[in-house]
């Protein structure tokens, strides 16, 4: 039977909604790791019951979570006794024989061999400020393998792990492009927040960096280009420089790798060749502000955004929740109101907070900052919320169940 | 033994309920404490202090005999009543909201 499971991550904790094919009645499991917060939770396709999470705190850092039965149970990888057994971790085991607790550990690659120095970046004020990690935005698991799985980070590099996250080395021709010390931060931290895998070429990947912009690799991540022409940003000395822009998300149809879509600060923006240039796509919406941007499971040209007000006033234009959708890859949108809030509200719907399932017809899922999350199992014609009082929503995906 | 006190984060982390008790051969030192400590719970590698600079995380604060050690340089000998148990060390996340 067909089972449908949302993951959630919040400020305070992960939680998980399942609900079988009819998508109508939900059950809810968590706080799982609470009072923490979590950025993300991502399932593999390579292996549904395989899930990573991003578990991080002010406090105490940053903590890599793993399920291998669709997040009943988790693990810390290489720290709770599970001594890796194929021999492919680069991880030595310590004294004794005991894990190393290396899961945890992102450390910049500043190496002679595979490294780049570790240089500066901008400060908000314009002044240089040095690369420092935080936290662990994103989690995009292999579309082959269970065990690989890519993780974007604050401040943004890249990161990968080969043996189940275990360990971490940084893919660092990215942070290493010489553009490093002209990126920002934007408002949450200067953080890379988008990885999208290209099914058909598998050393092609895209990443968006918040305020660097778009960056592509055609070598398995060796080496990277910004791929930011066509964006215009008007808080940027040069509103056309090849890097430095607000991207907020960036999404694609597996079908169609070449064709991107973009959330940008502001403009909604479309590419059709594998982000070479971009175009505009903002047309008739209220407002181009906005953080998520998905692209439906059966549909390559219809896709969704939720409007912003503005920069500075982050809640939906006249307190009205709406899903804009355009059939016409962008340019003309509809807006989509029935069963969400059209007065009075002022959440906000984070840049990984909203994700599609693959039934048919389309689930559109997204969660708020006041803690909801809302479904539609029509394409977004209609929308209820499967649970409404969690913790602030940071992060939003879902995974259909065969 | 030597008992340690961690916070209700690091207990749920390390999967353990009340004190951690460590055994620690040489001078009794935060530093030889954090190290028993990773060796033992290796999941809490990082989550104290930095994986490669050894720094305590700047939430992070230790405090022994009612003492706050948390700006003691990490080899500096601690209280006999920690060396032999009789008070434990306690490690304590910052009380700055949450």
């Amino acid at each position: 039977m067909t089972a449908i499971r949302v993951l959630v991550g919040t400020r305070k904790g992960a939680f998980i909604l399942t609900a079988d094919g009819k998508r109508e009645d939900w059950s809810v499991s968590g706080p799982h790791f609470a009072g923490w917060e979590i950025y993300h939770v991502k399932g593999s396709p390579a292996d549904p019951n395989r899930l990573y999470a991003s578990q991080s705190s002010s406090w105490f850092g940053q903590v890599i979570q793993r399920s291998s039965d669709g997040g009943k149970t988790w693990e810390q990888p290489a720290s709770s006794g599970d001594a890796d057994t194929s021999g492919d971790s680069p991880v030595e085991p310590g004294a004794g024989g005991m894990p190393k607790g290396e899961s945890n550990k992102f450390v910049y690659d500043t190496s002679p061999e595979t490294g780049r120095p570790l240089t500066t970046h901008q400060w908000y004020d314009g002044t240089q400020h040095p690369w420092e990690f935080a936290r662990v935005w994103h989690l995009e698991p292999s579309l082959t393998d269970p065990d690989t799985v890519y993780a974007g980070v604050e401040d943004a590099a890249l990161f990968r792990s080969t043996d189940g996250g275990r360990s971490w080395t940084e893919l660092a021709g990215l942070r290493g492009h010489d553009s490093g010390p002209r990126w920002q931060p934007g408002a949450g931290g200067m953080c890379l927040h988008t990885i999208l895998l290209d099914r058909d070429n598998p050393d092609r990947m895209y990443t968006a960096i918040s305020a660097a912009g778009t960056f592509r690799t055609d070598d398995g991540g060796q080496s990277w280009q910004p791929i930011n022409r066509g964006l215009h940003s008007q808080f940027m000395p040069d509103p056309t420089a090849e890097v430095g822009h607000c991207v907020h998300r960036i999404a694609m149809h597996p079908s169609r790798p070449d064709v991107l879509y973009m959330q940008k600060h502001w403009d909604i923006m479309r590419s059709d060749d594998s982000g070479d240039s971009w175009e505009e796509v903002s047309g008739d919406l209220p407002s181009d502000f906005g953080f998520p941007i998905d692209v439906h499971a059966h549909e390559p040209e219809t896709i969704y955004v939720v409007p912003i007000k503005s920069d500075s006033e982050h809640y939906p234009p006249e307190g009205k929740l709406r899903v804009y959708r355009s059939r016409t890859g962008g340019n003309e949108w509809e807006p989509l109101t029935k069963g969400l809030p059209q007065r009075d509200c002022y959440v906000n719907v984070l840049r990984d907070a909203m994700a599609v399932d693959s039934l048919d017809p389309c689930g559109i899922y997204f969660g708020t900052t006041g803690g909801q999350v809302y479904a539609s199992s029509d394409s977004g014609d209609r929308w209820t919320p499967i649970v409404r009082d969690l913790p602030a929503v940071l992060s939003v995906e879902v995974q259909t169940l065969p | 033994m030597i008992r340690v006190v961690l916070p209700q984060h690091l207990r749920t982390l390390a999967r353990v309920d009340g004190e951690v008790t460590l055994a620690i051969e040489g001078p009794v030192t935060p530093k030889a404490i954090l190290d028993a400590l990773e060796t033992d719970y290796p999941m809490l590698c990082g989550t104290i202090r930095d994986h490669v600079t050894g720094q305590r995380r700047p939430l992070v604060r230790f405090f022994a005999c009612a003492e706050d050690l948390s700006h003691e340089p990490p080899d500096t000998p601690l209280p006999e009543a920690i060396a032999s148990g009789a008070e434990p060390f306690y490690v304590v996340g910052a009380i700055a909201g949450g």
